[in-house]
């Protein structure tokens, strides 16, 4: 196939227009997390907004109870002992948005974060990293007796 | 405005971990009430953490973080005395900042 100048400026005015018409946003086009990564309805596009997916390492660890009996309170928490580690994303796989939360380590800080976030039922809870460019990820099971994503 | 944060910062050796406890409902905006309706957004999107002046943890939550949200990071480079900032804004644009010092 020849490939014109033309062609080009077709290719890239296609991408703008999807841009524009909201068909995929921006955030996805550059693969970096704003607000809208939130939103993100299926693990699958969670991770996208991410960056796409993530290598397991056994050198992230995520901390979640086995049992959860109120989900509307669990504790979770990611280290990772990767060098250069500069975020940290939480993923609570079963919620409606399961993109939960997102940190940002700066040089000093270590990677080690706890916070406290909703469940809806008994989910996999997946810590994903980011160290030097790449993305890796863990893993752990926690099952809720009571969820906490309902009315 | 909303209640003050509880923040705890402690040095152990050259690290220093800080403890944060902030006072919001995180409503995701999916719950309903008695009436059927849906009851509005209202969480707590940006947090920054500061040291002296230099951001040391940012974070972005969604709806699905826990009402009263907890936070705990450690960082090097706090000494006693050293003051820590945290501030959050929420999705309503409301924002609050409270500090502590490194005890």
């Amino acid at each position: 196939m020849k490939s014109t100048r033309r062609d080009a400026i077709k290719t890239t005015g296609a991408f703008a227009t999807l841009v524009s018409l909201g068909i995929i946003t921006q955030a996805q086009a550059n693969a970096a997390v704003t607000h809208d990564s939130f939103q993100a309805k299926t693990l699958q596009d969670a991770l996208k907004a991410i960056g796409g997916q993530a290598a397991t390492s056994d050198q992230v660890s995520v901390v979640s109870p086995d049992i959860a009996e109120n989900g509307a309170v669990v504790p979770v928490g990611a280290t990772s002992k990767l060098p250069n580690t500069t975020e940290i994303y939480l993923i609570v796989e079963k919620n409606p948005t399961p993109l939960s939360c997102g940190f940002m380590i700066p040089a000093g800080t270590e990677a080690d974060v706890q916070t406290r976030l909703k469940m809806g039922q008994s989910t996999n809870v997946i810590a994903v990293v980011k160290a030097d460019g790449k993305l890796y990820s863990a893993t752990k099971e926690t099952k809720v007796t009571l969820g906490g994503c309902g009315g | 405005m909303a209640d003050p944060m509880r923040i705890r910062a402690g040095l152990s050796g050259d690290t220093t971990t800080v403890r944060v406890l902030m006072s919001h409902p995180m409503e995701p905006g999916t719950r309903k009430d008695a009436s059927g309706a849906t009851i509005p957004a209202h969480f707590i999107k940006d947090v920054e953490a500061t040291h002296n002046g230099k951001s040391v943890l940012k974070a972005m939550f969604s709806g699905s973080v826990s009402q009263n949200p907890f936070l705990s990071f450690k960082f090097k480079g706090g000494a006693k005395g050293d003051k820590v900032v945290v501030k959050w804004t929420d999705n309503k644009g409301e924002s609050r900042t409270d500090e502590a010092a490194i005890a």
